[in-house]
């Protein structure tokens, strides 16, 4: 139980140092690099809830893949001299203000409310957080919604094509 | 009185668990830097016999000390950093890639494990890992940012263009690579690399039941080490050195380590997964061993490194042998090609095994 | 189950750390030269350099991430499959043949639409 503590006291700190310097560099690329670390303090999170597939699947899909697609983009659009964009205080940041303190008092009365410490995890979480344990209940019980993410999947690739096909082609 | 005793012993008995770890790691460090070393001094001398020179002869006999003398002149060379890169994200790349480079070998198994009086000992930092497999995956797709921030952050075109083709080039190669990953895995039935080596026993290679995917596997194997003939991201003639460029000294010599570190990986992912990793069937056997003795493990270790040298070795050959592809021909090849073929290999697997099984042969 | 990932976690940090240490041992080892404006420029084959390196590149590249993101997704989903793939049996192959089937069609669009031709 100690090392699970450790862990996750390491691990939690550094996720949120990682989140915070996310949303407070102004260069685009330490922000993206910045959460990459994030989803690497998460994939441990998820070790130390006995997630391991989910939490190798972090690692492969989201910090190997989808922030590959983030950092070509930064700089696809190389915005140029990042450190000037400031931003106005409009309609949308008071908006913005406003939905984050909402935020924060829903997620306060929800720790406050709850009693404190960590559960010990449920012996059953041992088997389903592994690769086939995600296989067995992903073909047999959640078979329907499985398919249904070839669908999806297959529109998205239709939709990333049209996207980009178009503004090659008036380029 | 005893309970002191035992709480010692628990202690020493814990600290025991952690020196084990680290001579596992520091074995594991020296062992690369050592197989880094001398692949470069291979690479150097087989370059040599197919142009018909002599090659390094110089530092100690038949200059097997050559590698050392580079890396302790790299260690005596300025770093040089331009005025206008990116300071930070030139400093991290190098590490970055030698960083990934080397936690893949965490999971990567040389042998079973040996006993020593009533302790186990695995040969792997990290055993009994479910998902060892994708760790190697996510690790390589990790190292991509080694190379893009390399580029990027080195402000120069040649630079820019080798860090951004070789990042398109390995993430399209990643998906056939994974795709041919997954008729070994229908068979094994495990992501856990010791045991796809153990499904592997008394001669059932992969290599024999999946000839398609590891030929996949090969190839894209190459393209993920930006080796010949899939080096475009250093294509001397069009981009002087790619995405290291402007990188020197120990920073230059880390890109390096890390390249020929991801060349010993991917040769030794081909022998766990396709060539049965230490198993060689009648070997233990004939030799009469008992089970779990540190002999076994050891000859297990030197018939993993028997059928590692020739796969380097095959490496080096190729690179001197062949020419470079062009960009479009390496993406043709990559998405049009390589990926169907991966696909259909795994169909061929479904039903054949399936089959099999319907009339009780597996 | 986590103390089997210790180890792993270690070696993750200790390659870092080896790439740290070698950069820093090198700047402490190497020598400190006067550093000209020329030494200190980008490399262009001894030109001058000229405009930025910072430059937009090509969609293509764009392209090539974004199909990648989406193939890679869907190859996750069949390792779990792959490894119960004995125990799934012909209904696992029939579903998993639904999904490649989508899959494959979605490719021969990408295909089709010319997104991967490069010129």
């Amino acid at each position: 139980m100690s090392t699970t503590v450790i862990l996750f006291t390491i691990l939690s700190i550094g996720a949120i140092a990682s989140g915070i310097s996310l949303v407070t560099r102004r260069n685009p690329v330490s922000a993206a690099m910045s959460l990459i670390v994030h989803f690497f303090m998460l994939a441990g999170l998820y070790l130390t809830l006995q997630a391991q597939f989910v939490a190798i699947i972090q690692i492969l899909v989201y910090a190997g893949a989808i922030m590959v697609l983030v950092i070509f983009v930064i700089m696809l659009l190389n915005l140029g001299k990042e450190e000037n964009l400031t931003e106005k205080f409009s309609m949308r940041t008071t908006l913005a203000l406003a939905l984050g303190g909402l935020f924060v008092v829903q997620f306060l009365t929800a720790f406050l409310g709850k009693k404190t410490g960590m559960n010990a995890l449920p012996e059953k979480s041992m088997s389903i957080g592994t690769t086939e344990g995600i296989g067995n209940v992903l073909f047999t019980q959640y078979l329907f919604p499985f398919e249904a993410i070839s669908l999806l999947l297959l529109a998205a690739i239709v939709g990333s094509i049209l996207l980009a096909k178009r503004k090659h082609e008036a380029s | 009185m005893s309970s002191i005793i035992d709480l010692i012993l628990g202690f020493l008995s814990e600290h025991i668990d952690a020196l084990i770890l680290l001579a596992k790691i520091g074995l594991i460090v020296n062992g690369l830097l050592m197989a880094a070393a001398y692949l470069v001094y291979f690479e150097r001398k087989i370059s040599a016999w197919a142009h018909n020179r002599i090659g390094p002869n110089r530092v100690g006999p038949l200059g097997l000390f050559q590698s050392f003398a580079d890396v302790f002149k790299l260690y005596l060379k300025e770093d040089i950093i331009p005025t206008l890169a990116d300071k930070k994200f030139h400093f991290i790349a190098p590490i970055i890639s030698i960083g990934v480079a080397m936690a893949v070998y965490a999971v990567i198994p040389f042998g079973d494990s040996f006993m020593v009086g009533n302790k186990e000992i695995f040969l792997s930092v990290a055993p009994g890992i479910n998902i060892g497999l994708l760790f190697v995956l996510s690790m390589s797709s990790v190292g991509v940012y080694g190379i893009t921030l390399a580029g990027w952050s080195s402000n120069n075109k040649y630079s820019l263009l080798g860090g951004l083709r070789s990042a398109a080039q390995m993430i399209s190669y990643e998906l056939s690579m994974g795709l041919s990953l997954i008729g070994v895995l229908m068979l094994a039935g495990s992501l856990d690399l010791t045991t796809i080596v153990h499904a592997q026993s008394g001669g059932k290679w992969n290599i024999f039941l999946q000839p398609l995917a590891f030929i996949i596997f090969l190839v894209a194997s190459f393209a993920e080490t930006n080796r010949t003939p899939f080096d475009l991201p250093e294509a001397e003639p069009e981009l002087v050195g790619g995405y290291h460029t402007e990188y020197s000294g120990m920073k230059f010599g880390l890109f390096f380590l890390a390249e020929y570190a991801n060349m010993v990986t991917a040769s030794a992912m081909m022998v766990l997964l396709f060539l049965g990793g230490w198993e060689m069937p009648g070997l233990y056997e004939a030799l009469g061993l008992p089970a779990g003795s540190p002999l076994i493990a050891a000859v297990q270790f030197g018939v993993f490194v028997a059928k590692l040298v020739p796969i380097l070795f095959f490496f080096i050959w190729v690179r001197w042998s062949l020419p470079r592809f062009r960009y479009d021909q390496l993406m043709n090849l990559g998405w049009k090609v390589m990926l169907p073929l991966a696909l259909a290999n795994i169909v061929i697997t479904g039903i054949v095994m399936t089959i099999l099984k319907h009339y009780g042969i597996m | 189950m986590i103390d089997l990932y210790i180890p792993l976690i270690i070696m993750v940090a200790v390659g870092g750390l080896f790439g740290l240490s070698n950069v820093i041992l090198a700047e402490v080892l190497g020598p400190r030269r006067t550093k000209t404006k020329t030494k200190l420029s980008i490399y262009e084959c001894g030109m001058e350099p000229i405009t930025s390196a910072r430059e937009r590149f090509s969609v293509k590249f764009y392209m090539v991430a974004m199909l990648f993101i989406l193939f890679d997704i869907e190859i996750v989903f069949m390792y779990p499959w792959a490894v119960q793939f004995k125990v799934l049996g012909t209904t696992g192959l029939i579903a998993m043949g639904l999904f490649m089937l989508l899959l494959f069609a979605g490719f021969i669009y990408v295909i089709k639409k010319g997104a991967l031709k490069w010129d």
